[in-house]
């Protein structure tokens, strides 16, 4: 039982990740019908937003401590971030300890500047044009953004770590009931996964609740009719775009204490994103939600040494064998709905 | 007056003496002109450094190619020498190899198997280099060493730890300076055992490849010898990025020690997830949990930052170490490059130079002679102490160091200190140890 509870609360934030990037997919998806398979490059471009806050933060200049020496024997030279002489030593780490949370803030103006220069610039050129068009263009653009932050931070992964307040991890066995030290969980991932949950509400409390997100979701069921009511859709549906990277971006920045971020995660993410759009229903909201934790619990329940043991690999193959499975059931996924990419 | 008679049989026999002699000197000329694959024959001699220039490997695959550029720049007389002046052979006199001037291609190895293959037969084939080195992972090891060995090449692998590398897939025309699995778990148990005792559980997560297993199989066999008990063993895909389903059942297991046999971002990933479960705050079996890497970067240190401080792990050669060797190294690099050399640039620094030693030995460049010159040549002054290149199965067995997390770190680069410098005795094994089963060296190759 405890092994069970475990493996759910891993999954928890596991596919929270999914099902954030998986919504902003299936946002874009929906409401201007392209696949981009940039998506992923926008969730690391997110967490580089975190590492890059992290280096301004940090900027520093350099004094000579003449009683130490280098690895050359030459004075040793110290960098002293420039904070340190805004704020005094104790509350200027105070603030770079937070730069992850700080983060967000730095985040959203840049992701939704990202996402709305992403479609007017390259994807709205695509919009009439068939889908593997679309993933041909978007994928050459994700590997692009990749190589670009390669070139500006390197390829090895660089460490973004929680605030100290949200360092170690809480012990659910003790408060459940069980031994402890048997179902522990890091208090970031609780965080990141509250995140996700906010976030996921938010969007959906704006689609559901405000003017702007009952035009966008008319658009999404009959975009004609919508236009020849005199609204001007497609500025909105730009707006989504930006939206839709902010949502990935901030997936992004709230990732970094987990894993330390590196150029290539977004691909690490992207195509089991796309399952998890698949399985949930191309177009659905909810189905990138439900699919994106359903796969990323299912994905920790596979890992389990005792299931390893009596399949070999299972771990690696899970999400598509559920996806093959699912798809010969439900071929429109868990909550698709019909018409969706079946022209 | 003589009385020619000119006979049929008679101007066959004449003819085909005649074509013989005139077609000796050719046949002669052919054979020394091509000798051995890319004989060098003009006044230059092109080296080939295969390193990971794109993919998740190409910071280190730029410390390689960095030493590299010095080896060659301190063969052709430039720079301050470097390790020039402490290697105890001195055939090498800064004026090239066998007085060719030293000239390079470089290859693209991403870290896949097939691309280093074709990259390494494009530097073979289109620019005649005579000697193929680099790389960064025992797979790309294995896979350039075979094709060197049938391309006629001498191999001088890079940074690659599998003891496959020079056990069931050593070639012999392959040559490795790097460390491998065995030492490293033969060097680490008495340091873990002094440190944490005798009587652990340890519970190993190990990367699903070639260098994943034989890793496992050497920190298992070396710790159990040492009183130790293996609760699990658990193999992980190399694509995890996220081990937290992995890492969190491992105190229900109730192991108190966790082994991470992985590397690079697995390694990365693998040491920050299981700090953020909290492990190294808990206790178990009434000791504070730890947490061991076999094999550490300087590079993958940087990466997951603060994770590493106390953690112990081995290393081939760290810039810290004081013997006159390292301290050269470490001035030409650091003052050339402004940091100091990560261990693969190390091993491949050390690398070109010993072939290079080893061509001015022979007194060829021919793969044979080269292989035969490396085959038993004893060593110092590079780095690691005395060390042995040894002819069976062309591994070198020299000093490991173990090193552990720096606590204070002073720099970016002081991320790890040195615990223990093992000395070359306790990590030697015969060649027929079982690790090392399979396989034979064979016979080397010219080429042509």
């Amino acid at each position: 039982m405890d092994a069970i509870i475990l493996q759910i609360l891993n999954g928890l934030d596991k596919g929270s990740a999914y099902a954030l990037i998986a919504l902003g997919l299936t946002l874009i998806f929906g409401t201007l019908g392209v696949v981009n398979f940039a998506h992923g490059a926008l969730f690391m471009i997110g967490a580089f937003c975190a590492v890059t806050l992290s280096r301004i933060l940090t900027l520093s200049h350099t004094i000579v401590d003449p009683e130490r020496t280098d690895f050359l024997g030459n004075p040793l030279k110290v960098e002293v971030p420039y904070i340190h002489d805004l704020l005094g030593a104790t509350a200027g780490d105070k603030v770079i300890d937070w730069a992850v949370p700080l983060s967000v803030l730095f985040a959203i103006p840049i992701m939704i500047a990202v996402g709305v220069i992403m479609e007017r610039g390259l994807i709205k050129y695509f919009y009439k044009r068939p889908h593997a068009d679309q993933i041909l263009v978007t994928f050459g653009l994700a590997i692009v953004l990749q190589e670009v932050i390669k070139y500006f931070y390197g390829a090895n992964p660089i460490p973004t770590p929680a605030p100290e307040a949200f360092k170690g991890s809480l012990d659910f066995g003790a408060a459940l009931g069980f031994d402890p030290n048997v179902i522990i969980y890091p208090y970031w991932r609780i965080v990141y996964f509250g995140f996700s949950v906010v976030i996921i509400g938010g969007v959906f409390a704006f689609l559901q609740f405000t003017t702007f997100g009952m035009v966008v979701r008319a658009g999404m069921a009959d975009r004609e009719t919508v236009g020849l009511l005199g609204i001007n859709i497609d500025r909105r549906f730009t707006i989504m775009f930006g939206i839709a990277a902010a949502v990935a971006g901030l997936a992004g920045v709230m990732y970094t204490p987990i894993n330390s971020p590196n150029y290539h995660m977004g691909m690490d993410f992207l195509v089991l994103s796309f399952v998890v759009v698949v399985v949930g229903g191309m177009g659905s909201l909810p189905g990138a939600v439900l699919a994106g934790f359903l796969l990323g619990i299912l994905e920790s329940f596979a890992s389990m040494r005792e299931i390893i043991a009596i399949i070999p690999g299972i771990n690696q193959v899970i999400i598509y064998l559920v996806a093959i499975l699912i798809l010969l059931t439900r071929p429109r996924g868990l909550m698709g709905r019909q018409g969706v990419m079946e022209d | 007056m003589s009385k020619t008679t000119l006979t049929r049989r008679g101007l066959i026999k004449s003819g085909a003496i005649g074509s013989a002699g005139l077609a000796l000197p050719t046949i002669f000329t052919a054979q020394s002109a091509h000798a051995f694959t890319n004989e060098p024959t003009g006044s230059t001699v092109t080296l080939g450094f295969n390193v990971p220039q794109t993919g998740p490997y190409a910071d280190e695959g730029a410390d390689e190619l960095r030493a590299f550029e010095l080896a060659v720049e301190h063969l052709n007389g430039g720079g301050d020498s470097g390790m020039l002046s402490t290697f105890s052979s001195k055939v090498l006199q800064g004026n090239g190899i066998l007085g060719k001037k030293v000239s390079y291609v470089t290859g693209d190895t991403q870290t896949k198997s097939d691309a280093a293959r074709a990259s390494a037969k494009s530097m073979i084939e289109k620019d005649g280099a005579v000697m193929i080195s680099g790389g960064s992972s025992s797979g790309v090891a294995v896979a350039v060493q075979a094709l060197c060995q049938e391309a006629g090449v001498i191999f001088m692998a890079g940074l690659t730890h599998s003891n496959d590398t020079t056990g069931k897939d050593k070639r012999a025309n392959g040559f490795r300076h790097f460390f491998n699995s065995y030492m490293s778990g033969a060097a680490l148990a008495p340091v873990l055992a002094n440190a944490y005792g005798t009587d652990r559980k340890a519970y190993h997560l190990t990367a699903d490849y070639n260098w994943g297993y034989t890793t496992e199989e050497a920190v298992r066999s070396s710790t159990e010898a040492m009183g130790w008990e293996t609760v699990a063993a658990v193999k992980t895909p190399l694509t995890q990025t996220d081990f937290s389903s992995y890492i969190a059942p491992v105190l229900q297991s109730g192991a108190d020690t966790l082994v991470l046999n992985h590397y690079g971002g697995n390694m990365v990933n693998s040491l920050t997830n299981a700090v953020q479960f909290g492990l190294r705050d808990k206790q178990v079996n009434g000791k504070d949990f730890q947490i061991v890497v076999p094999l550490y970067s300087r590079l993958m240190a940087k990466g997951a930052g603060a994770n590493v401080k106390g953690i112990y792990g081995s290393t081939n050669w760290h810039w810290s170490l004081s013997d006159a060797g390292s301290k050269a190294f470490v001035k030409s690099f650091g003052t050339k490059y402004g940091f100091p050399p990560s261990q693969a640039a190390h091993t491949c620094y050390v690398q070109t130079l010993l072939y290079a030693d080893a061509v001015q030995r022979a007194g060829s460049f021919a793969p044979c002679a080269v292989a035969e010159a490396l085959e038993d040549f004893e060593f110092d002054g590079l780095g690691n102490g005395k060390t042995l290149y040894r002819g069976t199965d062309h591994q070198c067995f020299k000093d490991v160091i173990v090193v552990k997390g720096a606590e204070n770190p002073t720099s970016s680069f002081d991320l790890l200190e040195v615990v223990e410098v093992t000395p070359v005795d306790q990590i030697t094994y015969e060649p027929d140890h079982p690790q090392f089963a399979g396989g034979a060296l064979g016979t080397c190759n010219n080429g042509v």
